[in-house]
């Protein structure tokens, strides 16, 4: 008796599975793209389908491990995508990237060497990327309640006088970053002990935390509901956009220098497209259009000439080469040390 | 012919069942007590004896609690209100408790994270008096101020159904065989309100305890519930396996509330929630 209903639906599911398998095959012009949400400008993509007929599947995510998840599940075959160091590093250690030819790249001298060589850390021969943002983390800070000498210290978010006035980040990697930047240790360090003095230091921290915040941030600090937050340089400059008493600082510990580059996943299906897209994006028109839109630090060379003084020497957007250097790039962690990571986070989440 | 009918009807049902409720839940057993090799392991389950973990149960337990109280202690004499009106329209009344919950529930918390923010609109009606400010947002009572707003209604109407169900005159008989307002309350109306109640306090106390949503808008991060740790093995650690194994453990704690409640019901009225 069962099985006369169970047909139906198991003729529906197989029906859904033969039209989800033609969509598939049809897709001969078409490039399916993945990137952070809000990080292109829509009218460059129309220019590009515009320019070269190819159609392009445009699709957004919010954290490179949403990005992985998505990836991973394998049921969207992406051309391109673009994402953070550490998760384009774990990818290349597990054979999901393609070698990418940049002498295919027309506009490739563009792209500021200095950048290039930043990326060393997770492309060490550089032949799988190419750097599409990049940035730092700092404090931002209202200019009003705090000294903008004091910023130039991670031991401000230490200070009891803005007892309940501090945002921290809500990622276990840009949270740590903060007490081990302060203890003189590197941001990519799996040291048992060195970990347990950063825990021990946030825990002491928590009581003067406002909240751990990441997408909120920059609008709590324009609304004026913290003096300090710990903060990526793009969301800084954001929040600066709306309210006129915020400032941005790297301080002089050291912190973290992040690259948001494009690859090819295994799963491209056609590498000439990849490329023709790469390459428009290298143009200086097309870099100049997506960094009006997204406001981080461009690695364009051409771009970042054209602009006027008081945009390249603001160091919220371009950090000068002093913090570059002072900077590191994430590592991805091997399995334990993710582990040990989740661990600590959770420990001072609990507490 | 008609029995075919009936049966194509239960089609869809049939496949909703089974695709959205008993195969996930089956994955959840699988991926629950396997590890990320696949092997057979009830490290996952028993992962919650972490202090961590325990900490974060205890605490979803305690503020759970603590909502489904005050969700009570609210309800009843609202309930007994509403069902003393004799309005003429008195659905109109209950109408005006279920119209927020027309709105998205996201919505309305986020609508409190702005009214109760450090610069938010209750601390300026507080600075206007002269007040000093209070820091409300991103604590554990924001979190349970949260809950108890949002399931609140779920509370009420059960109550209030029970109420309006117990006839005038079994309490005019009460009263004719010499008992006060008091022996009333607690001989006729409370006892035979306890279906209601039970119900109530399941609606409450079920999702207050696996809630993530309003403890990561209204606890800033700061507050860790087990919903909280559950989603973030699944969303951050990529741990689908400890995850799972976490899941398992928090629905047993949910069975067995309400078995618990079930027990304790015997006119059979909360079998509506199983």
């Amino acid at each position: 008796m069962k099985k006369k209903f169970l047909l139906p639906g198991a003729l529906l599911i197989f029906a859904c599975s033969l039209a989800g398998c033609q969509n598939a095959n049809s897709s001969k012009e078409t490039l399916t793209v993945l990137n952070y949400g809000k990080y292109f400008d829509p009218e460059a993509l129309k220019m590009f389908e515009e320019e070269t007929g190819i159609h392009v599947e445009y699709e957004e995510y919010e954290s490179p491990e949403e990005m992985y998840t998505k990836y991973k599940a394998g049921s969207i075959d992406y051309d391109l995508l673009c994402t953070s160091d550490y998760m384009i590093q774990k990818l290349i250690e597990e054979g999901e990237v393609l070698e990418m030819n940049h002498d295919n790249l027309k506009e490739y001298q563009n792209i500021d060497p200095k950048i290039i060589d930043a990326s060393a850390s997770f492309d060490p021969q550089h032949n799988y990327t190419l750097p599409y943002f990049y940035g730092t983390v700092g404090i931002l800070y209202n200019t009003d309640e705090v000294d903008a000498e004091k910023t130039n210290s991670w031991d401000i978010l230490w200070d009891s006088q803005y007892e309940g006035k501090i945002i921290m980040e809500n990622s276990v990697r840009d949270c740590f970053l903060v007490p081990l930047k302060r203890l003189g240790y590197s941001l990519n360090t799996t040291d048992e002990k060195e970990l347990d003095e950063a825990l021990s230091m946030l825990l002491e921290q928590k009581p003067l935390i406002y909240a751990y915040f990441v997408d909120e941030t920059g609008d709590e600090m324009a609304a004026g509901n913290a003096s300090l937050s710990v903060v990526y340089s793009g969301e800084a400059a954001y929040a600066q956009s709306l309210a006129d008493n915020l400032a941005y600082s790297v301080p002089e510990e050291g912190s973290n220098l992040w690259i948001d580059s494009w690859f090819l996943p295994k799963t491209c299906k056609n590498q000439e497209n990849a490329e023709k897209f790469l390459d428009f994006l290298c143009r200086e028109d097309i870099a100049k259009m997506n960094f009006d839109y997204v406001y981080y630090a461009t690695p364009n060379k051409a771009v970042y000439d054209s602009l006027e003084e008081s945009v390249k020497n603001d160091t919220t957007i371009f950090p000068d080469q002093a913090t570059i250097d002072n900077c590191e790039v994430y590592v991805s962690l091997d399995e334990a040390g993710t582990d040990l990571y989740n661990q600590l986070w959770k420990a001072l989440k609990s507490d | 012919m008609l029995k075919l009918k009936r049966q194509f009807l239960c089609g869809p049902y049939i496949v909703w069942i089974i695709g959205f409720i008993i195969l996930p839940v089956l994955m959840i057993f699988y991926y629950g007590i396997t590890d990320s090799s696949g092997s057979f392991t009830f490290s996952n389950i028993s992962a919650i004896t972490e202090p961590i973990h325990m900490k974060a149960l205890l605490l979803s337990l305690k503020l759970a609690l603590i909502c489904t109280v005050f969700c009570l202690l609210l309800s009843y004499p609202l309930a007994m209100i509403l069902n003393g009106l004799h309005l003429k329209r008195q659905s109109f009344v209950v109408f005006i408790f279920v119209l927020p919950m027309w709105m998205n529930f996201m919505l309305r918390i986020l609508a409190w994270q702005l009214l109760l923010s450090n610069n938010g609109i209750f601390n300026a009606v507080l600075e206007s008096f002269g007040l000093p400010k209070i820091s409300l947002l991103n604590t554990p009572s924001a979190v349970v101020f949260g809950m108890v707003y949002d399931f609140l209604p779920f509370m009420i109407l059960p109550i209030y159904n029970a109420m309006g169900r117990i006839g005038t005159d079994v309490i005019d008989a009460a009263r004719d065989l010499g008992a006060n307002r008091i022996q009333v309350f607690f001989r006729i109306i409370l006892p035979l309100t306890v279906s209601g109640v039970l119900s109530g306090i399941i609606m409450v106390f079920v999702p207050a305890l696996t809630s993530f949503v309003i403890s990561n808008l209204l606890g800033g991060g700061k507050v860790l519930l087990i919903g909280n740790v559950i989603e973030q093995e699944f969303m951050q650690n990529m741990n689908w396996n400890m995850g799972s194994g976490l899941s398992i453990v928090l629905m047993i704690f949910v069975i067995a509330s309400m078995a618990f409640m079930n027990s304790h019901n015997k006119d059979g009225e909360g079998a509506a929630v199983w």
